[in-house]
C-alpha cells in the first residue's frame, strides 16, 4: 500500500460522502421540522433515480436537466405525501407517523416493483474522467459533488435568509409558539416535507448517474442516512453533508486495513457507541 | 428527551431491518400463492385412457416439481418452467416414448409454488409424491431449494433431476436417485484459468474479489485452489457484502501488478463491478466475472462491458453438435415461437432436464426407478446443452462430470456494436478471444 493508494481512496471516500450526505439531508430535514422518522426516504431516493432515468432513456434529456424537473417532481409529491398521509397523524404518537411512512414505503416498492421490477437499470452516461497523478476522477462524481455542495449551500441561504426558512426554523424550534405568532404551522410542514422529499430525489438522480439500480436501492442510503444523522447531529439538516463525509471516508479507508465486509460492523458500532456517548450526536445537533 | 426518543425509534427500525434480512424473502407485490396450479393435460383426450387396463397400452407418467411463480427467483423459474414445458410438449406432441412391453409413456406435470422459500420446499415435494403420485421428479431453480428437495426424492425413492442448481453439496450426502443437469459450482471458473492459460502463459497474477454468498464463495475458493495448483498467484481475494454498489474502496486494493481480475457474484453487483473496474481504469489484461456478463442487458454499461468474460451454462450460439435430442438452432427456433423470447441457459436447463429422463426412460424400457437409475448411471451423451455425464462414486453421485460451462466474451463488431461471442471452449467457440482488453 503506497500513498497514491491511500489518496485515492480518501478522494473516493469524500466524493461518496457528499452523495451519503446530500441523501441524509432530507431525513434529517423531516425529523428535524416534525419529528417524523420519514421510512418512506429510501424508497423516494429510488423513485428519484427511475425519474432521471425514465427522462434520460425515453426523452433523451440530459440527466443534469432531467434533474431539476425531477427536484420539482419529487417537491410537489412531497407535500402531496404530506397531506394525503402524514398530516391525518401527525399529531398522534410517533408510532402513527412511524407506520404511515412505513406504508408509503411499501406502497411505493410495490408499484415500483410491479411497474419496473426489480431487474437492475443502468443510466449508461459518461462524462469521461480526470486524471491526476495517481487520482482518477470521474466526471460523474465531481459534477455530483459539486451539484450537492450547491443544494446544500441554496437550503442553508434558504433556512437562514428567507422568511419562509425563518418559518420553518420557528415550527420546528416550537410548533405551537409559531402557530400562535400566525405561521401557517400546516403548510410550513407540508413544505418542508416536500423539500425533504426533493431532496432525496435529488440524491436519487445524482446516484443514478454513476451506479446501477433497482426500485430497491434507495434503502442502503436511508440506513446510512441514519447514522449520517446521528453523526451529523440530529435534526440538523446542513450537518448532515458533515456526517456523510465522515462516513465516506471512513468506507474509503477501513478496506485498507481490513477485510472490505468489516465495515458495516464498525460504522453501526460507532452508531450505537455514539447514541450511548452523546444522543444528540457527534456535532451537537439541532439549534 | 425528543432526541432520546429519536434513538430508540432509530435502534428499533435498525433492528426491524436487521430481523427482515434475516427471515425468508417476501415479496409484497405479489399475490399468495395459489395452492395448486395444475397444468392441465397436454392430450386432453388421452388422460382417461391412461388409467385403463394395460390393454389400452398407454400411460401417463407424472413429472412433479415446484417452481417460484412468486418470490426473489420468479425470472429465472419461470424460464426453467418454460424449457421444461417444452420438452413436455413436444414429446407428447411426438406421440411419447415407447417402452420395452410395448406401452407408450406421456407425460403431465404437477407443480406448485414454493414462493422462493425453501421452507415450502420439503412439504410440498412430500405432498408430490404421497398425494399427488408423481412419477418423478425435478428440482426447483437454484441450489438451495433444489437441496432441499432431493432428501425427499431420496426418501420416497424417486429418480430427481436437478436443474439450476450448481452447488456440488447435495450430491455428496450419499443421494443415489438424483442427477444433476448443470456444471457444478466448483468448475465455473475454472475454464477461465483455462483459456487464460492458453492465451498468455506469462500471465500469472490473479485478483480474486467475489460476493459473499454461498454460491460465489463456493467458486472462488475452487477457483483459488484451481489457479494455485496451474501455478497462479493469487494477490488478492476478498469478499463483498451482497447488495454492493460502491466498488471504489476494494478495486483500490488491486495491486497495480495484477494480469486478471476474476470473481464476481450475481448480476447486479457483477455488473456494477464490471463498470467500477473501467471507471477506475484499472489495467488487468483479463477480467472475468461470474453471472452477470452472459446476460443480454450486461451491455448497458456501454465500452466497460468491452472484453469481459462470463461462463455461462449454455449459450445459443453455442456451436455444439448433439447425438441426442435437438440441436441447438431447433431448440431456440421452437422455444421462442412458443414463448415469444430468446431462451436463456436457465431455459435450456429446463429442456435439458426432460431430456436427461427421457433418455434414462428410452434406455431403461421401462418406468421402474431402479432400471431408470441404472440407465442414467450409464449416461454418456452430447446434447445441444453440452456433453451429460453422471459420477457413479458412492461419494458423489449423480454429480455432472460431462458437461462444461462455454465462456462468453463482449466483443465489438464491425459497427462497433457490443456482441457476445462464445470464445471457449475450443470446440463451442464462435470467435477468438479479445486479449489482453488493455
Amino acid at each position: 500500500m503506497n500513498a497514491g493508494t491511500i489518496l485515492s481512496s480518501l478522494v473516493d471516500g469524500l466524493l461518496i460522502g457528499v452523495v451519503y450526505g446530500i441523501a441524509a439531508m432530507g431525513l434529517n430535514l423531516i425529523w428535524g421540522v416534525m419529528r417524523v422518522i420519514n421510512l418512506a426516504h429510501g424508497a423516494l431516493i429510488s423513485l428519484g433515480m427511475f425519474g432521471v432515468y425514465l427522462f434520460f432513456s425515453s426523452l433523451g434529456l440530459n440527466p443534469y436537466l432531467a434533474l431539476l424537473f425531477v427536484a420539482l417532481l419529487g417537491l410537489l409529491m412531497g407535500v402531496i405525501v404530506y397531506f394525503v398521509g402524514i398530516a391525518p397523524v401527525i399529531n398522534g404518537p410517533y408510532l402513527s407517523t412511524l407506520l404511515a411512512t412505513f406504508s408509503i414505503n411499501m406502497i411505493i416498492i410495490g408499484l415500483g416493483t410491479a411497474a419496473f421490477t426489480t431487474t437492475p437499470r443502468d443510466i449508461g452516461f459518461s462524462l469521461g474522467s480526470i486524471q491526476i497523478g495517481p487520482l482518477i476522477l470521474l466526471g460523474t462524481r465531481l459534477v455530483a459533488a459539486a451539484a450537492t455542495l450547491l443544494v446544500t449551500g441554496a437550503l442553508y441561504i434558504f433556512l437562514y435568509r428567507t422568511r419562509t426558512g425563518k418559518y420553518i426554523r420557528a415550527v420546528s424550534n416550537n410548533r405551537s409558539a409559531a402557530e400562535l405568532m400566525g405561521i401557517p404551522s400546516s403548510r410550513i410542514l407540508a413544505l418542508s416535507f416536500g423539500i425533504g422529499t426533493m431532496l432525496a430525489a435529488i440524491a436519487g438522480g445524482l446516484i443514478a448517474t454513476f451506479f446501477s439500480f433497482t426500485i430497491l436501492s434507495g434503502d442502503v442510503y436511508q440506513q446510512k442516512s441514519f447514522i449520517i444523522g446521528v453523526l451529523g447531529g440530529l435534526g440538523n439538516p446542513l450537518g448532515a453533508l458533515v456526517g456523510g463525509l465522515i462516513l465516506g471516508v471512513l468506507e474509503g479507508l477501513l478496506p485498507l486495513a481490513m477485510p472490505n465486509t468489516w465495515v458495516p460492523v464498525i460504522e453501526f458500532l460507532l452508531f450505537i457507541l455514539i447514541l450511548l456517548i452523546k444522543p444528540s450526536g457527534l456535532l451537537g445537533g439541532r439549534q | 428527551m425528543k432526541r432520546s426518543l429519536f434513538s430508540i425509534l432509530t435502534l428499533l427500525v435498525l433492528m426491524g431491518v436487521v430481523l427482515s434480512a434475516c427471515g425468508p424473502s417476501a415479496t409484497p407485490t405479489e399475490a399468495p400463492a395459489a395452492p395448486a396450479a395444475t397444468e392441465p393435460p397436454t392430450q386432453a383426450t388421452e388422460a382417461p385412457a391412461a388409467t385403463e387396463p394395460p390393454a389400452a397400452a398407454e400411460k401417463t407418467a407424472i413429472v412433479g416439481f415446484t417452481a417460484s411463480l412468486t418470490g426473489s427467483l420468479n425470472v429465472e423459474s419461470t424460464r426453467q418452467n418454460n424449457g421444461f414445458k417444452l420438452w413436455m410438449d413436444q414429446v407428447n406432441a411426438a406421440g411419447g416414448i415407447k417402452l420395452a412391453d410395448g406401452t407408450t409413456v406421456k407425460f403431465d406435470s404437477k407443480f406448485y409454488d414454493d414462493e422462493s422459500n425453501k421452507d415450502r420446499v420439503q412439504e410440498l415435494y412430500t405432498k408430490l409424491v404421497t398425494e399427488d403420485n408423481a412419477d418423478f421428479l425435478i428440482s426447483p431453480y437454484s441450489s438451495g431449494l433444489a437441496d432441499a428437495s432431493a432428501v425427499i426424492a431420496e426418501q420416497y425413492g424417486k429418480i430427481m433431476i436437478t436443474t439450476g442448481a450448481a452447488s456440488e453439496g447435495t450430491y455428496k450426502k450419499g443421494y443415489t436417485l438424483v442427477y444433476q443437469a448443470y456444471t457444478p459450482a466448483g468448475k465455473y471458473l475454472a475454464g477461465a484459468v483455462d483459456l487464460l492459460a492458453s492465451l498468455d502463459a506469462n500471465a500469472k497474477k490473479i485478483a480474486i474479489i467475489h460476493e459473499n454468498d454461498k454460491f460465489s464463495t463456493d467458486v472462488t475458493t475452487a477457483l483459488e485452489s484451481y489457479a494455485t495448483d496451474k501455478g497462479y498467484e493469487v494477490l488478492l481475494n476478498e469478499g463483498y457484502d451482497t447488495g454492493t454498489t460502491d466498488f471504489a474502496p476494494i478495486i483500490n486494493k488491486i495491486p497495480a501488478d495484477v494480469d486478471a481480475v476474476m470473481g464476481g457474484g450475481h448480476f447486479a453487483d457483477g455488473q456494477q463491478f464490471a463498470k467500477a473496474l473501467f471507471d477506475k481504469g484499472i489495467t488487468a489484461k483479463f477480467i472475468s466475472l461470474l453471472v452477470a456478463p452472459p446476460e443480454p442487458t450486461f451491455a448497458e454499461i456501454g465500452d466497460a462491458a468491452f472484453g469481459i468474460v462470463g461462463p455461462s451454462q449454455w449459450e445459443p450460439l453455442a456451436a455444439f453438435t448433439p447425438d441426442y435430442g435437438p440441436t441447438g438452432a431447433d431448440f431456440v427456433s421452437a422455444y421462442k415461437s412458443a414463448y415469444g423470447e430468446d431462451p436463456s441457459y436457465h431455459a435450456a436447463g429446463g429442456y435439458a432436464a426432460g431430456l436427461i429422463l427421457q433418455k434414462g426412460i428410452e434406455t431403461a424400457g421401462s418406468l421402474d426407478p431402479e432400471a431408470i437409475k441404472a440407465a442414467l448411471d450409464g449416461v454418456d451423451m452430447m446434447t445441444f446443452f453440452g456433453h451429460i455425464k453422471f459420477d457413479t462414486s458412492a461419494e458423489s453421485h449423480g454429480l455432472q462430470t460431462g458437461h462444461s460451462m462455454v465462456y462468453i466474451q463482449w466483443q465489438k463488431d464491425a459497427g462497433g456494436t457490443l456482441v457476445k461471442q462464445v470464445v471457449w471452449p475450443a470446440e463451442g467457440k464462435t470467435a477468438d478471444p479479445v486479449y489482453p482488453i488493455k
